[in-house]
């Protein structure tokens, strides 16, 4: 079991209804993290271009992560 | 080199002098203004939302890539945050260069990656009151204006 801080952003953030929060997980990748978290917010849902960043350097849905570590869900960009 | 978020109007002339370089014959200047409409809704203000820390550190990147596929000398992009009204500067990507066709397709690299690349999220909102976050195409059914 891992504890992590999760910080959601945009429409994620909306989704989520929380812009933030701290969890104990047991998933070993960052997606697996992601579908926990889609579990416990209803309205949370996987988009095929978001991204994910974790210590602020953004990472790969197949990486794993490491007990304290701050791990950014971000929805499809949207930029210019 | 430079790119950065800024929260206030983007001040053009000032991004300009840092542009100065006598060995650059072109200098090429791209904005990406605030639209009144898209996919059919009439558009009444943007709201830009950008995580900073990555934003930079992945916009510098996205220059230092330019700078190794084209000759570029000078090169500066600014992305605003926060509110924005019909007609204001969302994004300005500036690259000068000995000659142009280096300019025009270091510019074009930039916005484009910019937009995919960055962690920048868009909400329009619309006259008539809704305001939706664009390219999240399963995100549109939680929430409301």
């Amino acid at each position: 079991m891992k504890t992590v801080c999760i910080r959601y952003f945009a429409a994620f953030r909306d989704a989520a209804g929380v812009s933030e929060e701290t969890v104990n997980s047991n998933a070993t990748t960052l997606s697996a993290l992601f579908r926990e978290r889609a579990g416990a917010h209803t309205a949370l849902h996987e988009e095929t271009a978001a991204k994910v960043a974790l210590n602020d350097v953004l990472a790969d849905w197949s990486d794993t992560f490491e007990n304290g570590d701050e791990v950014l869900f971000f929805p499809p960009v949207a930029g210019g | 080199m430079s790119f950065s978020i800024a929260a206030e109007p983007i001040d053009l002339s000032s991004l300009s002098m840092a542009m100065e370089d006598p060995a650059c014959g072109a200098a090429v200047w791209f904005e990406g203004r605030v639209r009144n409409h898209n996919e059919g809704r009439a558009v009444l203000r943007l709201e830009y939302e950008v995580y900073t820390p990555i934003a930079i550190s992945e916009g510098l990147r996205i220059i230092e890539e330019a700078r190794q596929r084209w000759a570029v000398r000078r090169a500066v992009a600014v992305h605003r945050e926060g509110l924005l009204a019909l007609g204001e500067v969302a994004v300005v990507v500036g690259v000068a260069s000995a000659h142009r066709d280096e300019a025009f397709q270091a510019a074009r690299y930039l916005i484009d990656e910019a937009k995919a690349r960055l962690p920048i999220w868009k909400r329009e909102h619309y006259v008539d009151g809704e305001a939706t976050w664009v390219n999240c195409q399963r995100c549109g059914h939680a929430r409301g204006g």
